[in-house]
């Protein structure tokens, strides 16, 4: 249920100010945009991609809006911003976790691999995003940083996963294009399960 | 022998999609940008009376406030961007608020305090249309067309709100199966006589339905980004079409599409939902000209939720009849549409998809579509005609069975061939392969096998079914572009949007495939107006392959007319001397006498006119002619409108089978099998082909078992507006071993064989899905879509289910 609009808020507003307007969004409040506001220290150095990168970060920013707006790392994609799809999901430690429920402050000492880390440092595709191109697997692609992330953690863990293993480690990531099937046999391909 | 048509090559977005590389519309900065939130109504139903955003603008770094008044008036029940004198639906935008962060925008939000005038409002149809039921508009619930008498004995056509109301009796008629005798409708056609043939027939079928709404829910929200530059917009948008979106977009700013530029290199999902030019497009635009700033305005995926459009939900009433043959001999059908608080509702495209798939000999369609305060209804994938399909499979498969005729056997007979045809107008078709495709069908499922098996397993039942989706697949009329450059490369110009069905992509196979032309020395050119792109279709209703396949096959005959043109002024003769091959123009009779593509370029540009587009055929359009312009002088321009010659609709149609099993004690069940069998001519481009029905396949689970509108109808909110809530289908729901094929005989109104089929590829699936569960269930209708695990034990337990009071959008 959408916390800005519960019944209870939406009586309230009405009881008291005769209107309930709501953005519906509230996700960064100015309050997290005050200097100094919670204690933390703002300026953090996170290591991204395998380089340390300096960036001031408000207390309670999430590490998908750091990527995104204070790195530009964009390839990592918000979809929902509230832990249900997946699309902005990373890598922390190797472990894929969804960056729009992560604060950034608390990522600080460990490793974090966004989709623009994933291809070799000679610029070659990853044998997960090699064979999600060779199974044309994404369809209009909002998901798929997110898909490769998961499948790349899958692999590195399992790497020959069945069929059923597969589907499981990928259901944190929706598609709303349904592409489910194109992403799995992405899988068994890069783990050379079909040629 | 092909080279390009029917083989599989990789679309040139796909490497940029897995390295996150491509760029969606909120992936854009500009110098200078601010961000723009909206505020939206937290009531289903009222007008602004005021607003106070004194303290919001006193905020260090707020710019601006954009609200209703700066925009032209959109009189109900048009969709306006920004609502103020007709608020009618939770989450409606009323206002933005631009800053220099977001964070401080979004806080301004909060500050404003708005005055609400409450009125009435109505989440369901029927219970709007009822004696003394509330209306969504305060005019009344129903768009009616209107016809009156101007000067001279003109008729002027037009379109009121009026209120209308069903008898009582109508209204329960309608929830208990019965003809809603005494309800008044806005759409009605029929053909043969019903009466007679339902008094003739061997079995007649009477049964209510209910299909529920829900969110398309594109994973990438809408938001835009806008700035203007020497009196042109800048604008960075989330569209599935390209040059289709212009004219929309441009009426919306207010400018002449001239000065547009649209840029949309991918677009994370629409579904039908953002097929042209939508409202809240009109806020950034405007609001960066009135700041002079770049403005982003990013939306939510709750803001998405409201206003990213809805599949609208039918409450109806079907009676079918069938001879001892098993012909479907007249079809009376009834359905009341939801139009949300805006929008129309698809039923004459739920009976078009009855008419294709049983072909009556007699029908009547009777529909009226009725607003509700909820969000705003639109095209979503085969809007009308998947849900019917969905609903109407397990009761066409109650006639064959009461019939004794095997249902695939049923739907044999019925099936539509070349000579058939669609619509409460009857038209014809470019060509039509059902019975084909069942045939492939049950062989590749294993049909008889399956019916063999034992049904029973302890608390598990096995059920199959059978489903039919269509979809009308292609259009005709418009632009193709193509230019070879200087350096001998083919450049195809494609205004298609890029949705990620990859059509705009397969489509341009066709350019390369009369050219001749090796796909690696092709470049397909695409993704912004000022890459000078020609006028194309929208990017939905599965029409891009026939459509598009035709506009670029004739610009490439266009180019090779002139490449011979060139030739024959170069070495002499006439063009009809003259055969392209290997990347050259060449003397059939001396091939020695030649020219490259490259040089043929270089030579077009010294002839000027026609050949490097400085003169431009007169019938195509504008969009298309600025796009010529642009391009003149740069080589060898190929450009010509779609004359091709034809007639008929080109339908899209997949047959599905589906193997399921369900378990007794919980009413959950598995997906075993699916197999899905597409008539859908020439298959173009295989491996996005496979694709697509795969993704089809899980959108029709999703219909069929899964998503639905929630709305509290005693607050009007909605319950749902999540993704977790409104359960689009996961890797977990779906079944991963899809058969797909398909009969690949080509239609004869297409150059390279082929139409359209992304739509049916879902009605198909939710068809076969709601005929297997019924069929585990011995027979037991549900009637509604989509059937839940709760119904299902519910009825296992014996109890009644909400939906058997066709309530739609609630419980």
């Amino acid at each position: 249920m959408n916390p800005q609009l519960t019944r209870r808020r939406f009586i309230k507003g009405v009881i008291f100010s005769g209107a309930a307007a709501s953005t519906g969004a509230g996700v960064y409040l100015a309050a997290n945009a005050q200097p100094g506001s919670g204690g933390a220290e703002r300026l953090i150095t996170l290591n991204i991609n395998g380089r340390n990168r300096p960036v001031d970060v408000m207390p309670s920013e999430t590490l998908a809006y750091t990527l995104r707006y204070k790195l530009d790392l964009t390839g990592t994609k918000i979809g929902c911003n509230r832990g249900e799809c997946g699309a902005c999901s990373v890598l922390i430690n190797g472990v894929p976790n969804y960056s729009c429920s992560v604060l950034t402050h608390n990522v600080k000492g460990k490793a974090v691999t966004s989709i623009e880390g994933i291809k070799g440092s000679d610029g070659s595709l990853h044998p997960i995003q090699a064979a999600f191109v060779t199974e044309n697997a994404p369809q209009c692609g909002f998901c798929t940083p997110g898909q490769v992330i998961s499948a790349v953690a899958l692999l590195n863990n399992n790497p020959r996963p069945t069929k059923a293993e597969a589907a499981r480690a990928m259901s944190g990531n929706l598609c709303r294009c349904g592409a489910y099937e194109h992403y799995i046999n992405g899988v068994l391909r890069a783990s050379g399960q079909i040629a | 022998m092909s080279m390009h048509i029917g083989f599989d090559f990789t679309p040139p977005d796909v490497p940029g999609k897995v390295t996150g590389e491509i760029k969606y519309a909120e992936d854009y900065k500009k110098e200078g940008m601010v961000f723009a939130r909206l505020l939206t109504s937290p009531l289903p139903s009222g007008r602004v009376a005021g607003i106070d955003a004194t303290e919001a603008l006193r905020m260090d770094g707020v710019v601006g406030i954009f609200t209703a008044d700066d925009l032209p008036p959109v009189p109900p029940p048009g969709n306006p961007s920004l609502a103020s004198n007709y608020v009618t639906y939770v989450g409606q935008p009323i206002l933005a608020i631009a800053a220099v962060t977001e964070e401080i925008a979004e806080s301004a939000i909060q500050k404003v305090k708005i005055d609400f005038e409450r009125r009435p409002f109505v989440v369901d149809p029927l219970t709007s249309l009822a004696p003394g039921g509330h209306n969504a508009y305060p005019e009344g619930n129903v768009l009616v067309r209107t016809t009156e008498e101007g000067p001279e004995g003109s008729p002027i056509r037009g379109a009121e709100i009026r209120d209308v109301k069903w008898p009582q009796t109508a209204i329960d008629a309608l929830k208990s199966g019965k003809e809603p005798i005494g309800g008044e409708f806005t759409t009605e056609w029929s053909f043969g006589n019903i009466d007679e043939a339902f008094s003739n027939a061997e079995v007649v079928v009477e049964e209510p339905f209910v299909t529920m709404g829900y969110p398309h829910h594109s994973l990438e929200a809408r938001t835009s980004m806008a700035y203007w530059e020497n009196g042109k917009c800048y604008f960075h948008g989330s569209s599935q079409s390209q040059s289709a979106n212009n004219n929309g977009l441009a009426r919306l700013l207010n400018i002449d599409p001239a000065d547009l530029v649209f840029i949309n290199e991918a677009t994370g999902g629409g579904f039908g939902s953002k097929i042209g030019a939508y409202p809240i497009m009109a806020v950034s635009g405007n609001f960066s000209r009135v700041l002079n700033r770049p403005v982003q305005l990013r939306i939510t995926r709750e803001q998405e939720f409201y206003i990213g459009s809805a599949r609208s939900g039918m409450q109806g009433w079907i009676k079918m009849a069938a001879n001892a043959n098993g012909k479907v001999t007249a079809v009376d059908l009834v359905i009341v549409n939801d139009g949300g608080a805006t929008g129309g509702g698809s039923g004459n495209s739920s009976a078009q998809h009855v008419t294709v798939a049983y072909q009556p000999e007699n029908m009547r369609y009777r529909g009226i579509s009725v607003y509700t305060n909820t969000t705003p209804r639109g095209a979503q994938r085969g809007p009308g005609q998947n849900e019917m399909a969905a609903v109407l499979a397990p009761l066409a498969d109650k006639v064959a069975n009461q019939l004794g005729i095997d249902r695939v056997a049923f739907r044999r007979i019925n099936a539509i061939d070349s000579d058939g045809f669609q619509g409460g107008s009857q038209g014809p078709v470019t060509s039509a392969f059902v019975k084909e495709a069942l045939d492939q069908g049950m062989r590749t499922f294993g049909w008889k096998e399956k019916l063999e098996q034992p049904k029973e397993n302890g608390s598990k039942v096995r059920g199959v079914g059978v489903g039919i989706g269509y979809h009308g697949a292609g259009g005709r009329g418009y632009d193709g572009l193509v230019r070879i450059g200087v350096d001998g490369k083919l450049y195809i110009h494609s205004g298609v949007g890029n949705l990620g069905t990859y059509s705009y992509a397969g489509t341009c196979r066709a350019a390369a495939e009369v050219l001749k032309m090796p796909w690696n020395h092709c470049e397909i050119i695409r993704g912004r107006t000022d890459r000078h792109l020609p006028h194309s279709s929208g990017q939905g209703g599965s029409n891009t392959i026939f459509t598009h396949t035709r506009t670029n096959w004739v610009a490439a005959q266009d180019a090779v007319s002139k490449l011979k043109e060139i030739a024959s002024s170069e070495h002499g003769g006439t063009a009809e001397d003259y055969e392209i091959g290997e990347e050259r123009v060449f003397n059939l009779r001396d091939p020695s006498k030649n020219l490259t593509y490259a040089q043929a370029a270089s030579k077009a540009i010294e002839l000027g006119g026609k050949f490097s587009g400085e003169v431009a055929p007169a019938d195509i359009n504008p969009i298309t002619q600025r796009a010529v312009e642009g391009l003149a002088g740069t080589g060898l321009i190929g450009v010509a409108k779609d004359n091709l010659p034809g007639q008929g609709q080109p339908p899209g149609v997949l047959v599905g089978f589906c193997e399921i099993e369900l378990d007794r004690d919980t009413g959950k069940y598995q997906i075993l099998d699916y197999t899905a069998i597409a008539d859908c001519g020439t298959v173009v481009h295989p491996k996005n082909f496979e694709n697509a029905m795969r993704g089809g396949a899980v959108w029709g689970v999703g219909l069929a078992a899964l998503e639905r509108h929630v709305y509290d109808p005693q607050n009007g909110l909605p319950a749902n507006t999540g993704l977790y809530q409104a359960k689009p289908p996961t890797y977990l729901d779906v079944n991963l071993d899809t058969q797909a094929g398909a009969v690949n005989i080509p239609d004869p109104q297409n150059p390279t064989g082929g139409r359209g089929i992304g739509e049916p590829t879902q009605g198909a699936s939710a068809a076969a899905l709601a005929s297997a569960i019924s069929d585990a269930l011995d027979g037991h209708l549900f009637n509604s879509a989509p059937t839940t695990t709760d119904m299902i034990i519910n009825h296992l337990a014996g109890n009644e289910y909400s939906t058997k009071s066709l309530k739609t959008n609630t419980f």
